[in-house]
């Protein structure tokens, strides 16, 4: 029986938390994170979750509390963007580190300075070495469904590993569209109960969490972390498998969603809502016959290099969108990843020609036409440099 | 109010083995803490000496469950443990009765974590929070705090040619706890162990947030004996330096008044922290001390909830 | 010494109170010397140790732990002057 309500993607992500109901959330309000807090807040004071809800002083108190909460056994959640990402920063390292399965919708939005409340990817970027596995969402509707996910995938025993869904700011999480809503026990079948190897509250079993390693152990400890990041492909797949069956989606999601990429002949590589606008751009061209293609990353972290480099292999130009900076005097981010996953898995003969596009800082805006832009340039091999500022005011 | 037999038969929560320095006031702080307890504990602790030495991996000397997080989120990280506690004995998933304590050193609580701490007693959380005063940031090295006193030599703000240590007066982290209008707030001294215990028995039998700030000798840090620990902390109870007193739902109570108040340059002389105001040029930090010591003292005595005036 | 994958995740140590294991007795340079005749087993000693080293059972003192006792001298300065159960002597 479908549930589809006219949702914006916060609300849209309020009410798979509403249904996961987690026994804690520790919060602090930021734009555009704040319509999703208060949402929640609201099922809150209805009695209509049995969740605790903490409101935190900060966001580094959020990121202290869930650490604490989900240390002591409890399904933890918060939310945020931007500089509250920022501040609790120090936190997100410790909740990765001490394989805490926390999950974390951010609602992206660009990290000052200048300060600005507008979708960019700098602040989940931010946090990339962070340990944190990361979901970009294009819509609404993935944002619910990747929240649901995110909590098997978290508490997986072979990734125990704090999980940060995002969000376009604004794009997606105030913009409003049709979300179909799955039903609460099956949802709550689907996730399961969640049992703690290690509880604070286990007084038969009293630990001791967050030591201090000296050089004899902090090594051994990262490694094994490393190795949990490393199991986590293979669980988003048999997650999103899983997820497939028991709601009855066509698709399974996966790392990666390629979007009529299989004879394109050109592809544009991107994150999160501009996915979305990069499809329709896709179906207008390929009406006029041109064999253009997306590559959407649903899995940034961990990284699908296997998945890129096979979906990319062969294509006469790629354009690598970034929507954050990465200051390093080269590209952004995403260019950066899918560069050196193509040095290192395809061979020498058959270099892939790439293009990096940074766009959409701050929230600036991109539009259909720039992106058919960017795909006719590919085609024509009309692209004069390699890193290029797309919508910016040269 | 259990008799120092009675505390000693209860089970000794914080093992041997743990590297703080011979003569540590935060261990003896600790262990007076954790015999008062009769409830089970689930204890966190801020970055700072108490937590790196008895928690160097893979030795831990806590025989409860303890948690460290960071250095800043004593507070904030045991009010999310005790959150936990609440939903999941809500949903019966837990049945044991079980306290909170979060502690915190000097830095990690007038300074660095004040802000966490703030924001935990203003929610309500059913907690205790203890700081152990060492009046500086110790385990990295001695450097200066809020807690600090005036004209005391730390590493950063030492006693130089020119400037005679720290210049700033204590920060009143008691009073500002008192502030907050949690149900209880105290100072205590491990050389008090009776105020002490009773103090945190009643702390930990209330409803909500309770503070208890106590004064932590440090021998390295201060420059004195190891074995004057336990006198150092009594002579800054009878010189007043540190009253013993409790805030009880708003109502001020000094729970130990010295017979014969001792003279603050008696407190001085004993730590080498002061050595440098033996100077002629530096003497009038002495008087300025020992004045804002008499002012306190009577803000306090002041303050105490007076008896109700006889009937006529 | 253990390999990363002999030793449990996210650091956590399960062995609560494990450094008992690990003998600061060998930091002293002085130890106390308990005389069990003059002890009136106020307890004084016992609630000023840093080190839980002052053995007490049903209610009184049965000696010292020397395995973690570093000689810091508390016990024998707060044991009453008029009783002087402590001394402390030289390694």
């Amino acid at each position: 029986m479908k549930n589809t309500l006219a949702l914006t993607g916060n609300e849209a992500v309020a009410y798979a938390m509403k249904q996961i109901n987690p026994d804690v959330v520790a919060a602090y309000p930021i734009t555009p994170q704040t319509s999703l807090v208060q949402k929640f807040a609201d099922f809150v004071a209805d009695g209509e979750v049995d969740a605790e809800m903490i409101l935190v002083e900060s966001e580094h108190s959020a990121m202290s509390a869930c650490v604490g909460s989900a240390a002591a056994g409890a399904r933890t959640m918060t939310a945020t963007s931007a500089n509250g990402l920022a501040l609790m920063w120090e936190i997100v390292y410790i909740a990765a580190s001490s394989r805490l399965p926390i999950v974390m919708p951010v609602v992206n939005r660009a990290l000052s300075g200048p300060i600005n409340i507008h979708c960019d990817h700098s602040d989940t970027m931010g946090a990339r070495d962070s340990g944190w596995l990361q979901l970009f969402s294009e819509d609404a509707q993935e944002a619910y469904e990747n929240t649901i996910q995110a909590v098997r995938i978290a508490e997986h025993p072979d990734v125990l590993l704090p999980v940060m869904v995002t969000l376009d700011g604004f794009i997606i999480s105030h913009g409003m569209e049709n979300v179909e809503l799955f039903g609460t026990e099956k949802i709550k079948e689907f996730i399961g109960e969640y049992k703690a190897e290690h509880s604070l509250l286990d007084l038969k079993n009293p630990y001791t969490f967050g030591p201090l390693d000296l050089y004899d152990y902090y090594f051994e400890h990262k490694r094994q972390q490393a190795e949990a990041m490393r199991n986590a492909p293979e669980v988003v797949k048999k997650v999103g498998e899983e997820f497939a069956r028991t709601f009855g989606r066509d698709y399974a999601p996966g790392l990666v969603e390629p979007y009529k990429l299989d004879d394109a002949e050109v592809a544009i590589v991107a994150l999160g809502s501009t996915c979305g606008t990069t499809k329709a751009v896709v179906d207008e061209m390929r009406q006029e016959g041109k064999k253009v293609g997306l590559l959407k990353i649903r899995a940034f972290r961990p990284f699908p290099r296997a998945e890129i480099v096979q979906n990319l292999k062969g294509k006469k130009a790629v354009a690598v969108f970034d929507r954050s900076d990465s200051f390093n005097a080269v590209s952004g981010p995403l260019y950066s990843e899918v560069t050196a996953a193509l040095y290192q898995m395809i061979d020498s003969g058959s270099k892939v020609p790439i293009f990096n596009y940074i766009y959409g800082l701050g929230g600036r805006n991109i539009s259909l036409d720039e992106i058919k832009g960017v795909f006719n340039n590919l085609l024509s091999g009309e692209v004069k440099n390699e890193i290029n500022y797309l919508g910016v005011r040269e | 109010m259990p008799n120092l037999k009675e505390l000693a038969a209860r089970p000794e929560l914080l093992s041997g083995g743990h590297r703080l320095c011979a003569g540590c006031g935060a261990s003896i702080i600790v262990r007076q803490i954790l015999h008062t307890a009769t409830t089970p504990v689930v204890v966190s602790c801020a970055t700072g000496c108490l937590e790196v030495a008895t928690t160097i991996y893979p030795y831990t000397a806590w025989r409860c469950s303890f948690i460290h997080n960071a250095f800043e989120n004593s507070a904030a990280t045991i009010s999310g443990v005790e959150t936990a506690y609440r939903a999941l004995k809500k949903k019966g998933k837990i049945k044991d009765d079980i306290k909170f304590i979060g502690f915190g050193g000097d830095g990690g609580t007038y300074d660095i974590g004040l802000q966490s701490l703030s924001g935990a007693m203003e929610r309500g959380h059913n907690m205790l929070f203890v700081c152990y005063d060492n009046e500086a940031y110790m385990n990295t090295g001695i450097q200066r705090s809020s807690a600090t006193p005036k004209g005391a030599s730390t590493t950063t703000a030492p006693a130089g040619k020119v400037i005679p240590g720290k210049k700033e007066f204590r920060k009143d982290l008691t009073a500002i706890m008192a502030a907050h209008k949690i149900p209880y707030v105290a100072q205590a001294s491990p050389s008090h162990w009776k105020d002490l215990t009773n103090k945190v028995e009643k702390a930990l039998n209330v409803e909500g947030p309770a503070f208890m700030n106590i004064l932590s000798p440090c021998p390295r840090g201060w420059r004195h004996e190891p074995n004057e620990t336990i006198e150092i902390a009594r002579l800054a109870v009878e010189t007043c330096f540190w009253p013993l007193y409790e805030v009880e739902n708003d109502k001020w109570k000094i729970t130990y008044k010295p017979k014969e108040i001792k003279p603050l340059s008696g407190w001085l002389e004993k730590q080498g922290r002061f050595r440098h105001l033996k100077k002629e040029e530096n003497k009038h930090i002495i008087e300025e001390l020992q004045e804002n010591v008499n002012q306190d003292w009577q803000a306090l005595l002041d303050r105490e909830e007076k008896p109700a005036p006889a009937q006529p | 010494m253990k390999t990363w994958k002999e030793i449990p995740p996210g650091g956590l140590i399960l062995e609560a109170g494990n450094a008992s294991t690990y003998k600061t007795g060998g930091w002293r340079t002085y130890r106390p010397v308990w005389d069990e005749k003059k002890c009136i087993n106020c307890l004084i000693c016992w609630v000023n140790c840093p080190d839980s080293a002052i053995l007490v059972k049903d209610g009184k003192v049965t000696g010292i732990d020397y395995d973690h006792c570093k000689g810091c001298g508390i016990c024998a300065k707060e044991c009453p002057s008029k009783i002087q159960a402590i001394k402390m002597v030289k390694e």
